[in-house]
């Protein structure tokens, strides 16, 4: 199989005395969506969080294209393409999604001191951007606040895209969603996955992850009982296993991870 | 698409565009601001002494207004990027006490004098900074104990200087005696544009004595230099990066951070920015007084908030207007000066302030609903 885009191996991340990972480890490849999934609390945001460069990692390795990186910042993740879609969303509801979509990122034009972010240009892009997905933004410079949930998890994501990320972190799109919304953030996954990006899908709705997913890696207390592919494994399966169920075991050998 | 396709897409986007203005002036942080303008103007006409609209009534109302708004603009900033500074006040006396200490004290030339006041302005700045980072303390409690820490520097560092006086005095004469220090001068104090004046008065466009002198000779240079200020502030808010990762900073330092924004060092530099707008404060009033005191810019942190505040900053950082603070200074400017156009008791001044603030506060809650959709 072709090198992963991204590879996490053996990662630790303690907090003080609180173990939060005991050792994950996953393959990110281009053009598939993976799926994380976990009940509350089992690690998923920590560990995505080290992807992203917010957190450091106690212990492990990380390989971006084959090649060991470390990050400090999520600024040095962005730059090397890994871009991450809060659950807490990182986007500002008082600032105008234009504001939103370029924020960290302002394309400017000038010499200083006279340079200044080009508005025109970023207005222009926002509505295009939205178009394309199917969001019509009458007005790019409204508040983030007036969009509805999936919108701004649409625009989170299209910014990512257009920035030219080649992995895509997305941390539960789609818990705080209603059905019709979902399957709009549902499709968007499918279409970014379809442009050859590789997708970290965070939920712990095992529907929502079988409908797009080609992998699924389960995280329970902080560890991982191997990835699965679409096929390997039903929902009933991955439901078990992330209750962490008695069929653990059985699972765990059918899976040929380790536990 | 075809060209009539295209024609009739472009068509529906104007349509959007015209349908969406008034909203959009609707949105505008600066909103209630200007309105209060209109409503405190329009009061003044009707029962102040008309001699306050005319020129020289303007200056006078606009000099107080203008040493105001240059700590408001400062103020705003830093609140929109979400940080608060109440050692504005005590920043001016402290600034002011330094300057006059290196004019008269140590005998430097004017210009190096303006330097170090500011350097040691932004120094200060730069640790309320630092502290309010790296503690994770609200700015209010950091900076509150700047603003009795600096207050109580100025006094002591006062009988220092003089050898127990409460006024260092001499700061014009030890200010004017070298034709450098002369140049600099008239940056910092007089009238601008005094050339201009004499001109308008020659042509009859302005008031003027029987000996042909212009009434009022100029601008006070404190107006000019608020007015630059504020524009230079709004573009920097509206119109640049830095601009808007003060919006992003204020808005969800978090969110701002993750998505590559440098969030300290736009907070950092904010602090700075808002100690020197106290510095200058602090350079245009003691040249104008002549002296320093240890009271100078008493209570002005509020007062600068207060404008801020009216002129569409949320107290929780992320929005507001430059242009906004600019404008409830000037409101502020013309109530302090424009009661005493009146027969009303000038007192009634703090029973304003505190009712405009009041005011301010509740209609920018109703603005953020409907900026952000909130119900
Ligand atoms: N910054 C932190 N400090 C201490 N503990 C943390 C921190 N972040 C997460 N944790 C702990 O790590 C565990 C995993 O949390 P999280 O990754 O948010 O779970 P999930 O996203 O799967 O619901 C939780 O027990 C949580 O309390
Ligand atoms: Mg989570």
């Amino acid at each position: 199989m072709a090198t992963p885009i991204l590879e996490m191996r053996d990662i630790e991340k303690h907090f003080g005395s609180v173990v939060a990972l005991a050792g994950v480890s996953i393959e990110i490849h281009a053009g598939e969506v993976h799926c994380l999934l976990g009940d509350n609390g089992a690690g998923k945001s920590t560990f995505i969080k080290t992807m992203a460069g917010v957190h450091r990692l106690t212990k492990g390795q990380m390989f971006l294209n084959g090649q060991p990186v470390h990050f400090t910042s999520p600024r040095q993740a962005l730059d090397a393409g890994i871009a991450t879609v809060y659950q807490d969303l990182a986007m500002i509801p008082l600032m105008s999604v234009t504001r939103n979509f370029f924020m960290g990122r302002e394309p400017v034009k000038g010499i200083w001191p006279l340079r200044f972010m080009d508005m025109g240009f970023c207005d222009r892009v926002t509505r295009e951007e939205m178009q394309r997905i199917g969001i019509d933004v009458r007005d790019p410079g409204q508040a983030v606040g007036t969009l509805s949930g999936g919108e701004r998890q649409c625009v989170a994501i299209s910014r990512a895209v257009y920035f030219g990320a080649k992995v895509l972190i997305l941390d539960e799109p789609t818990s705080a969603l209603g059905v019709r919304q979902t399957s709009m953030v549902l499709k968007y996954i499918d279409m970014v996955r379809k442009r050859g990006l590789g997708v970290v899908f965070i939920t712990h709705n095992v529907r929502h992850a079988m409908a797009v997913g080609d992998r699924f890696t389960v995280l329970n207390r902080g560890r991982t009982l191997g990835t699965a592919a679409r096929g390997e494994i039903s929902a009933d399966e991955l439901q078990n296993l992330m209750a962490g169920g008695k069929e653990l075991a059985d699972l765990s050998a059918e899976l040929g991870g380790t536990v | 698409m075809t060209d009539n396709s295209k024609l009739i897409h472009e068509a529906a986007d104007e349509r959007l565009k015209h349908a969406s203005t008034l909203t959009r002036l609707l949105r505008r942080p600066e909103l209630g601001a200007i309105l209060g303008l209109v409503i405190v103007t329009s009061f003044f006409l009707a029962i102040a002494n008309p001699v306050m609209f005319e020129l020289s009534g303007i200056m006078n109302f606009m000099a107080p207004a203008a040493q105001l708004g240059i700590l408001a603009i400062g103020a705003s900033l830093l609140m929109v990027g979400g940080e608060f500074d109440l050692s504005v006040g005590s920043m001016v006396a402290f600034a002011g006490l330094i300057f006059a200490a290196c004019v008269v004290t140590f005998n430097m030339p004017l210009p190096v004098a303006i330097l170090v006041a500011f350097a040691c302005a932004a120094a200060i700045g730069f640790l309320n900074g630092q502290l309010v980072i790296h503690t994770g303390l609200p700015s209010f409690i950091v900076t509150l104990a700047f603003l009795f820490v600096l207050r109580g520097l100025s006094l002591v560092g006062l009988k220092w200087a003089t050898g127990g006086a409460t006024q260092l005095r001499g700061v014009r004469e030890a200010a004017t005696d070298t034709p450098l220090d002369a140049f600099f001068y008239k940056l910092f104090a007089g009238d601008a544009f005094e050339g201009l004046f004499a001109w308008l008065a020659a042509h009859d466009w302005i008031a003027k004595f029987p000996n042909g002198l212009p009434k009022v000779t100029g601008v006070p240079v404190e107006i000019v230099w608020f007015v630059g200020l504020a524009i230079v502030g709004a573009i920097l808010l509206a119109r640049t990066r830095y601009g808007n990762w003060i919006f992003a900073a204020g808005g969800d330092p978090n969110a701002a951070r993750n998505s590559g924004v440098p969030t300290r060092r736009v907070k950092t530099s904010l602090f700075v920015l808002t100690a020197c707008c106290a510095a200058l404060v602090a350079v245009l009033t003691v040249l104008d007084a002549g002296s320093t005191d240890a009271r100078r810019g008493f209570q002005k942190e509020f007062e600068a908030i207060i404008a801020a505040v009216i002129g569409g900053c949320l107290l929780t950082g992320g929005y507001g207007s430059v242009v906004g603070a600019a404008v409830g200074a000037v409101i502020f400017g013309m109530v302090l000066i424009g009661l005493t156009y009146t027969t009303i008791d000038q007192d009634w001044y703090l029973v304003f302030l505190g009712g405009m603030l009041l005011m301010a506060v509740f209609f920018n809650n109703i603005i953020r609903k409907r900026v952000t959709g909130e119900r």
